[in-house]
């Protein structure tokens, strides 16, 4: 490589860089690159299998019948779809405002020591193993219950999204400015209708955004619902009925030994990223063009 | 508004206190001895929880060793190396690992990851690596080997992540400084970027250890679930959520029931104290700045 190095050669020139230092910078970029290379081949042998054993399984009779008895083919996850969505529809109706007015608490009034406390208390709270939140909602919901129920699935849902949804929430309403608020109390609004009327409003976007993002991270899950929610093999839409889950179903039939039922799994694991991605991209969709609207 | 803000606390001592109340039976009858027992007796009511403690912290050990060289090498690539083009992309794609639910993670690796390494990893690693003791055993493709490198695809996008958000905290004046000093690009991010993100990265390591500590789905999936401990690294294992997820629903008896909610009081104090411990570490790099992007 006939480059710069000889053209410096002077009293006052720089030593050119060693070989073995140009080579450990090669090795190193080498090495760089092949780690993004090992990580991003199971990401992407994961989500080719999936699709690749999802597609092939998914037909009409799996997304409208009710699992047929142990080792018969054919039937479906009909209720398991819709319970997934009944104790989701449950954690949500917990979990979101709690959320949201634990946001708004850290974002408006939270600039002192309890602030401090609950803000590091949410985070903390958000690496409690889900299994953990299981045991707790078992404990406080199916022992008084006597039986395990949508309900008790959906409050320990509801303890994994509080955490998420406020640390998002008060993110997004600390970047609202200040200015705003200070206009609406100029007016003499009083401070708690700035905060809603205003703060809140101008936020909404973000705030849902963080709304979904719980949702997705909740709607997977599997461990906190296998003594809750419980499972079920047939409908069930009361709330204080054993109920069958997409995630828990799919557990069920993976660890079994029925072809038939390993095909069903995974047409599962491909009905839920599809459901968690399509929550996900509809709301911000809706949401974004909600704001330009109203902007 | 504070009322939310209080019920995150409420939350913490709720799960706290039903935890404490649920095995207080067990730790009447077993003391500390619970802790270093390793008979895990259920029909004569003998509980030693040593077996799952082992196994949670082989596994997630394990784990850290497989991930953070790879989630660290990702992260310096996508700050430092990368053209801006693919730098996008890249940490939306390794994001996206983030989002799929830990039981489809399981399935993945019962029906791929297992036979590949029982067939190919395993004979070969027993070949070369077996006189250490731990590569030793029949090559069933399911235990703790199977559980860590699992365990691994799951948290790299955390440690990546965050210690991305780290990286990027580092002032741009210290990159130039150090490659005006005739620095090559390696020796750059060596001297003036790793070394100054060096608490932050080890708190991005902690936090995915503890995510790593409470995974029960995926490992439960691919561990063997047998309470025994054993040096090698292809012999079945147990972990404390796996336990939980398995026979808490059918768990006869008070003392049994209480014993498996002792080892969640466990795990739960283990992972506060982990990420208690990982939030301080990530706060005093980035400022009390919320730290985004992890799960």
């Amino acid at each position: 490589m006939p480059e710069l190095a000889p053209t410096f050669a002077g009293p006052h020139a720089v030593p050119p860089i060693s070989l073995r230092r140009r080579i450990t910078d090669h090795v190193m970029t080498g090495a760089a690159i092949a780690t993004v290379v090992l990580v991003l081949v199971p990401l992407i042998a994961i989500f080719a299998y999936l699709v690749y054993r999802g597609i092939g399984s998914i037909n009409w009779a799996f997304l409208t019948q009710t699992p047929k008895p142990v080792g018969e083919a054919g039937g479906g996850m009909a209720n398991a779809i819709v319970g997934s969505g009944l104790i989701l529809g449950i954690a949500s109706l917990i979990g979101v405002p709690f959320g949201i007015g634990a946001g708004i608490y850290l974002a408006e009034f939270g600039h002192n020591r309890l602030g401090s406390v609950v803000r590091f208390t949410a985070d903390v709270l958000n690496g409690v193993p889900s299994i953990v939140i299981g045991i707790v909602a078992y404990s406080i919901v199916v022992l008084y219950q006597r039986h395990f129920s949508a309900l008790a699935g959906g409050v320990a849902l509801a303890i994994m999204m509080v955490p998420t949804i406020s640390r998002t929430t008060e993110e997004m309403l600390l970047l609202v400015p200040q200015a705003l608020r200070e206009a609406a109390y100029g007016l003499g609004i009083p401070r708690w209708r700035t905060t809603l009327s205003i703060t809140l409003r101008t936020a909404t976007s973000g705030v849902i955004t963080g709304v979904m993002l719980a949702f997705a991270r909740v709607a997977g899950e599997t461990a906190p619902l296998l003594f809750t929610a419980f499972g079920n093999q047939y409908w069930s839409l009361r709330y204080d009925q054993p109920t069958a889950a997409l995630p828990l179903q799919i557990y069920t039939y993976a660890l079994s030994a029925y072809d038939d039922w390993h095909r069903q799994a995974w047409a599962g694991s491909l009905v839920l990223i599809i459901l968690i991605v399509a929550a996900v991209s509809a709301v911000r969709y809706v949401v974004r063009r909600g704001t330009f609207g109203a902007a | 508004m504070t009322v939310c803000g209080l019920a995150v606390l409420g939350v913490l001592g709720l799960i706290v206190y039903e935890l404490m109340r649920g095995s207080g039976l067990s730790w009447h009858a077993f003391g500390f001895k619970f802790f270093s027992g390793s008979d895990w007796d259920p029909v004569n009511e003998h509980f030693g929880a040593l077996p799952f403690i082992y196994g949670t912290l082989v596994s997630s050990l394990l784990a850290l060793v497989i991930a953070v060289p790879l989630a660290v090498g990702v992260a310096v690539f996508t700050t430092e190396m990368c053209p801006k083009a693919l730098r996008g992309p890249l940490s939306f794609f390794v994001e996206l690992l983030a989002a799929i639910p830990s039981v489809i993670y399981g399935m993945w690796a019962m029906f791929v990851l297992v036979p590949i390494l029982s067939q190919y990893v395993q004979p070969f690693l027993a070949k070369t690596l077996g006189w250490t003791g731990l590569f030793e055993g029949t090559p069933y493709g399911f235990g703790m080997l199977a559980a860590g490198i699992i365990l691994a695809i799951m948290i790299i996008p955390i440690i990546s992540s965050i210690t991305r958000e780290v990286l990027m905290v580092v002032p741009q004046h210290q990159r130039e400084g150090v490659l005006a000093l005739g620095a090559t690009r390696w020796e750059m991010i060596r001297m003036g970027v790793l070394r100054n993100a060096r608490a932050g990265i080890m708190g991005g390591i902690i936090l995915g250890l503890g995510r790593a500590l409470g995974e029960t789905m995926a490992v439960t999936m691919v561990i063997g679930n047998r309470p025994e401990i054993s040096k090698s690294l292809f012999a079945s294992g147990y972990t404390m959520a796996s336990v939980l997820a398995n026979e808490f629903s059918e768990a006869t008896g008070d003392v049994y029931l209480s014993a498996l909610v002792e080892i969640g009081l466990a795990l739960f104090l283990v992972t506060i104290v982990v990420n208690a411990l990982a939030r301080l570490l990530v706060w005093t790099v980035t400022r009390g700045q919320a730290v985004r992007g992890h799960a």
